[in-house]
């Protein structure tokens, strides 16, 4: 009992300690936060003419969940992509945990605590549930070429990854399907399979990348549960979400992203209603009424159009 | 009809040199394209350079045996990281193309003018492999019963190519059944799945690249070998495709898939070429020529492989869940 208790306590100390540290801050684009485990710095990518990331600073805070959300053609997976070394910034520094990450191979990336989920879920069709999971665990013996060929060098590590392995997919309530193939598995399930694969690896920084898109609503809630999970054991979560209501019901800050750039930072429950936010959504002018000379600009379409379908009729 | 040279025929190419040496150069190529998915179009080059390079080393420099071995797989260990070094980073596609050019530059060099004194040019090179059959343990003789019976030489490269098969489905099996083979059909699965997950995919595909070229050239040394020679035209793309069609005929990443598929394709080349020519003689089929046999035998082979990727698309052993997923 006294167990369960201290568990919920953490559970409960590590969301207030969270929401704690965003209390005081001011809801400028970049503002510092005060246990920063990600700092970004002046990141740019350029496509052609097209500037798709113009980040100055942005501060993830540690121990928190951080959405980052945006219209569509924001930057936000482009910005996913540079930070984690699957593109290359053109531009700009950032360190995780202190440690520089700019141009860092992506695989160094993830070996260094900073592990992606992708937006189209990649799981690994032709391996077995088990074996996905199997390979998220790092510094396997087995893995090297020689070390491979002697099967006694790694059995005993691959138990080790096995039992881990296990454990997670009770978690994640794959455990059922541990030798189907991850192919024959549901979109949501895949979501899933990801998440904990990804876990194998044991980051201290999860980036999922819209880890909701093309989830049935009813396995929603439990994905929504496993991202809270992820803080309650002392991770770090910074995911890209277009819907709102996952966003407020799981994110302690919400970072807005818009044509590359970031335009405002704040706690869920008022960030929507910030001005800047709303314009980037909606346009600048959606709430403004419209003036006489456009209405009479309407007007005029509407009548041309109509005359033109009467000619078109007396011509038959 | 001479039933009894068209079934010896058959039932000894079943276990014959060219099925050794195809079962190789298609285990390599089981390695690259079955396991790591990686579109190895060159490995007549592996097998080539392994080839010449025991020829080369032997003839001209007056070198042991051994030192002619080593050097072909030092050959192809190199033509690995040649052609891994630049492309292994791109698409997939890259290095198909830059290894079916690879191995086309590779055979016109060994059969150019120019370096005709080293390579002996079109005609290739010869008598290399005293050094081999110098090791042999089988006495002067025919070994066998009845049509059934092998010479001393054809034995020894038999059985050394056989062991040589052994050894690398022994490899094969033990390794992808290890993490390391884990990591190798990730990648072929999703690369960048593989990279989220911190593995180095560039290094992993490179070590793929090097053990399936070496042992495809192992393909190379039993050619060599058992025929006493090596010529430029021999390690043409015809070669490689061959290669690739044994692993799909056998099914792909499956360890005895190539060997299998290696014994298949050359008993139904062999059948099918000894029924018709022998018909042919024996004037059953009045419209053809012993000489058009050759190529009327490549056309029902092909025809038989279509009809199996028909019916059979996983191949022989391959499993039929595993295609079912559309894998992009």
């Amino acid at each position: 009992m006294s167990a369960e208790t201290t568990a919920a306590n953490t559970v409960s100390e590590r969301k207030a300690a969270a929401l704690a540290a965003f209390k005081d801050l001011a809801r400028d684009p970049g503002v510092p936060k005060p246990d920063p485990i990600l700092v970004v710095d002046g990141v740019v990518r350029r496509f052609g003419g097209l500037t798709a990331v113009e980040v100055d600073h942005v501060e993830i805070q540690r121990g928190s969940i951080t959405a980052l959300i945006g219209p569509n053609g924001a930057g936000k997976t482009t910005f996913f992509n540079q930070l984690t070394g699957f593109d290359t910034a053109d531009a700009g520094k950032w360190t995780f945990n202190g440690n520089n990450m700019s141009g860092v191979p992506a695989h160094r990336v993830a070996r260094a605590g900073m592990v992606r989920t992708f937006q189209l879920t990649k799981a690994l069709s032709r391996l077995t549930v088990m074996e996905n999971m199997r390979l998220g665990a790092q510094h396997q013996r087995g893995e090297n070429f020689w070390r491979a060929l002697v099967p006694g060098s790694w059995r005993a590590q691959e138990d080790a990854i096995t039992e881990q392995a296990e454990d997670l997919l009770a978690r994640f309530k794959l455990d059922a399907k541990r030798e189907d193939f991850a192919g024959s598995l549901s979109g949501g399930q895949r979501k899933l399979l990801e998440m904990a694969r990804a876990l194998m690896v044991k980051p201290e920084l999860v980036m999922l990348d819209e880890p909701m898109a093309g989830v049935n609503p009813a396995l929603t809630q439990s994905l929504l549960g496993h991202v809270k999970d992820l803080r309650d054991q002392g991770m770090t979560v910074l995911f890209v979400e277009h819907d709102m209501d996952m966003v407020r019901d799981i994110s302690d800050w919400v970072i807005v992203m818009a044509q590359g750039a970031i335009i405002a930072e704040g706690p869920p429950d008022t960030i929507m209603s910030d001005s800047r936010v709303i314009d980037a959504y909606l346009g600048a002018h959606h709430d403004a009424p419209l003036s006489d000379s456009e209405l009479q600009e309407q007007l005029h379409q509407a009548e041309a159009a109509l005359e033109a379908e009467i000619e078109e009729e007396t011509q038959k | 009809m001479d039933w009894i040279t068209i079934i010896s025929t058959t039932v000894k190419s079943a276990i014959g040199v060219e099925t050794v040496l195809y079962a190789l150069a298609a285990i390599g190529i089981n390695i690259h394209f079955g396991y790591t998915g990686l579109l190895n179009f060159g490995q007549a080059a592996f097998m080539g350079v392994a080839g010449y390079g025991l020829a080369v080393t032997v003839t001209v420099l007056n070198l042991p045996f051994w030192i002619g071995i080593a050097v072909g797989l030092i050959a192809a260990v190199l033509l690995a990281l040649l052609l891994g070094a630049p492309t292994l980073r791109l698409r997939a596609d890259y290095l198909a193309i830059v290894t079916i050019a690879a191995a086309e530059i590779v055979r016109l060099v060994f059969r150019s003018v120019k370096f005709k004194e080293v390579f002996g040019g079109s005609d290739g090179q010869r008598g290399f492999s005293d050094g081999f059959y110098a090791l042999n343990p089988f006495p002067e003789g025919e070994y066998g019963i009845g049509w059934f019976t092998f010479s001393h030489r054809l034995l020894w490269i038999m059985l050394v190519g056989w062991v040589l098969v052994a050894i690398s489905c022994g490899i094969v099996y033990l390794l992808m059944r290890s993490p390391w083979g884990r990591v190798l059909k990730a990648i072929r699965e999703d690369e960048d799945a593989v990279r989220s997950l911190g593995k180095n995919v560039f290094s992993y595909k490179m070590q793929s690249l090097i053990l399936g070229g070496v042992i495809g050239s192992l393909g190379g040394f039993v050619y060599g070998l058992a025929y006493a020679s090596v010529q430029p035209d021999v390690f043409g793309t015809e070669t490689t495709f061959f290669a690739y069609t044994i692993v799909i005929l056998g099914g792909a990443a499956r360890v005895l898939g190539p060997v299998v598929g290696s014994m298949i394709f050359w008993v139904l080349l062999v059948l099918v070429n000894g029924v018709l020519s022998e018909a042919v003689q024996a004037g059953y089929i009045p419209f053809m020529t012993s000489i058009q046999v050759g190529p009327v035998r490549y056309i029902l082979v092909g025809l038989g492989l279509i009809l199996l990727l028909i019916f059979r698309p996983q191949g022989i052993f391959g499993d039929k869940r595993e295609i079912a997923f559309d894998v992009r």
